[in-house]
């Protein structure tokens, strides 16, 4: 594969969190550092693990593959394979894929001198997924609590496990969740018109500056948040989706049992409209 | 001048008012919160989300421990009977007079443990029924015993007594009245519809709070997905508030049972019963026992009652699943009383 010219010069030795100067070398265009082999090694036992999984279901239909978690009676223990083991194995190997990836991107980072602020903001979706697999179901007391590795098996589970507490929507973090989600989308889409009309002026006339896109926004409502704010805010948005995402579904069970609406009494129970 | 020494100056007190506010904020909302561990049940396939999650510091909104029992009179073949021997008997004829006696005085105490006897009887002529309380108490015993008898697809052997209901009060704690909706609603902007109020009867939620009228009263019907793609204009099937209402009824019967939503369903497809659990059978039967007794015995009865009985629009007290859930799955945690007053299940 090609490279830029300028790139070979950022390709620097060094800046690794473990093993010194081990696997410090890239393949191609990809760094490959020592949790790149980690990131391979956790992805392709655990793609086997589904892929065996899959074996021992009854269809090869993609919709329909299901890698169930174990029932609730093994607890947090250990079990069977053919009863939740392979999910728990699984589950490990998603973990240790996500975060090796996360160490990579961390590597990388050091290398250019850069900040941290991607793997910070890929950290927020491992933490979502380990909310859902081990936190919460730590804290109700059985892996069986978890997710199913299925297309439409996590679907089911979704809906049901919402369906536990009456009506999901209800739910405070839930509500900011998909508040901080479509704010996020709404965000994206008036950046990338914006940078898109200031690049793209009508023929002839020349590409348009950060000061055009500014007085863009000042006309409009008032203020403009500027180049450098956009993407504090972008990233802002979007972190608190996952980051509620997260809450959401936590105290769902091990800080709430009954249905959300119920939850609001508190609301309704303020002393200055309470009857 | 120090800017550090400028910020302990400019310390105001609307702003500690704010973080005050804030902190009382923040400990209401934990307060609103449970904390684990919790207990769970799995009633579907594994990793299919259908758990009952309970709090074990909950607790049973009532006591569903079983009142202790008077020893029975024992039995006397050939001897006298009720109907044979007091005036005026005419449900329990066929029971023995002692255990008659028995069963009236345990009735006393399940209905009327304030009033006494008195409650019903007219206390110069015990047979008169001068009382309405008599005449109300003498369907319910007939409704009783038709529960026993024809509705062991929902009661099954446990079956149920006076006491399944009314546990100690004159009428029991969980009844309904048709709902006569806000007091100073206007027909503009001020109608609400019978919605978008937190209800305690639909939990809180907004949805149509009234859904007993149309379902428990009437025989509204429940289902509303539709098990074809398209439909002929003509019929328009069911709306989004009739599926809102059904979903109102639904969360009433959550909070009876004290279960949510998957301990009878799947919620991937809600009306697949191939989905269901086999809870989902029984509260089927349990929602046409409900009609059947709303209509067949509580509404008939609404000419009988005093006006203090009534509710807002003169209708009678009725039964919904609550009546005699009160909180639990099953009544009274399952345990049958007929064993002690067989008479009420119409077999001695």
């Amino acid at each position: 594969m090609a490279m830029l010219s300028f790139e070979r010069k950022y390709r620097v030795p060094g800046g690794t969190l473990v093993g010194g100067n081990l696997f410090d070398f890239w393949v191609g265009p990809f760094y490959v550092g020592f949790f790149g082999v980690t990131t391979a090694f956790f992805a392709v036992v655990g793609t086997v693990m589904l892929a065996w999984g899959a074996a021992l279901g009854h269809t090869w239909n993609l919709w329909r593959i299901n890698i169930a978690p174990p029932d609730l009676k093994y607890g947090l223990a250990l079990a069977p394979l053919q009863a939740g083991g392979l999910w728990q194995i699984v589950t490990v190997c998603a973990i240790g894929a996500f975060v090796s990836w996360a160490l990579r991107e961390v590597e990388i980072c050091r290398k250019l001198g850069m900040g941290l602020h991607v793997p910070f903001a890929f950290s927020f979706a491992i933490l979502a997924y380990v909310t859902l697999v081990v936190i919460r179901p730590v804290l109700l007391g059985a892996w069986g609590h978890g997710f199913p590795y299925g297309i439409i098996s996590h679907l089911d589970w979704v809906s049901n496990t919402g369906y536990q507490y009456l009506h999901f929507h209800y739910n405070p973090a839930h509500m900011l969740a998909v508040s901080f989600f479509f704010t996020t989308t709404f965000a994206l889409a008036l950046h990338g018109s914006l940078i898109l009309s200031a690049t793209n002026p009508k023929k002839g006339e020349p590409v348009k500056t950060a000061e055009h896109e500014n007085t863009y926004f000042r006309d409009t409502i008032g203020y403009s948040i500027g180049t450098l704010g956009i993407h504090r805010l972008g990233l802002f948005l979007a972190l608190s989706a996952g980051f509620w995402s997260a809450v959401c579904i936590l105290i769902s069970g091990p800080f709430w049992t009954r249905g959300w609406p119920e939850w609001w009494s508190w609301w309704l129970n303020l002393p200055i409209w309470r009857h | 001048m120090n800017p550090l020494a400028a910020r302990t100056l400019t310390v105001n007190p609307a702003r500690h008012a704010a973080r005050a506010a804030a902190m009382g904020t923040l400990a209401l909302l934990l307060a609103a919160c449970e904390h684990p561990p919790m207990d769970s049940v799995q009633n579907g396939y594994r990793g299919l989300g259908m758990v009952q999650v309970s709090d074990p510091r909950l607790g049973s909104p009532t006591d569903n421990s079983i009142p202790p029992a008077l020893p029975r009179a024992p039995d006397v073949p050939g001897g006298p009977l009720a109907g044979d021997t007091f005036k005026n008997v005419q449900v329990l004829k066929d029971v023995p007079v002692a255990e008659f006696a028995r069963l009236m005085a345990t009735m006393t105490t399940w209905v009327a443990p304030q009033q006494g006897c008195n409650y019903c009887h007219a206390a110069a002529d015990l047979a008169s029924d001068a009382l309405y309380t008599k005449v109300v108490a003498r369907r319910m015993l007939e409704m009783t015993r038709h529960i026993n008898a024809d509705w062991h697809s929902h009661v099954g052997d446990t079956g149920v007594t006076c006491y399944s209901c009314h546990r100690g009060h004159n009428v029991p704690q969980y009844v309904w009245f048709t709902d006569p909706g806000p007091a100073n609603a206007s027909p503009y902007a001020g109608n609400l519809a019978g919605q978008n109020q937190p209800a305690p009867s639909v939990r809180l939620a907004a949805l149509p709070n009234d859904p007993f009228t149309a379902y428990l009263g009437g025989s509204k019907a429940i289902t509303v997905i539709d098990r074809s793609a398209l439909r002929p204009d003509a019929d328009k099937g069911a709306s989004i508030k009739d599926a809102e209402q059904t979903y109102g009824l639904m969360m009433h019967i959550t909070g009876a049972l004290g279960v949510n939503c998957t301990f009878c369903h799947n919620s991937r497809s809600f009306f697949d019963w191939d989905q269901s659990t086999p809870q989902r059978v029984t509260a089927w039967y349990g929602i046409r026992m409900v009609r059947d007794l709303n209509q067949a015995y509580l509404t008939p009865l609404t000419g009988k009652f005093p006006p203090e009985r009534l509710g807002p629009h003169g209708d009678g007290p009725k039964l919904n699943c609550a009546t005699c859930h009160q909180g639990v799955h099953k009544p009274l945690n399952g345990v049958s009383m007929l064993p002690d007053y067989p008479e009420l299940a119409g077999r001695h």
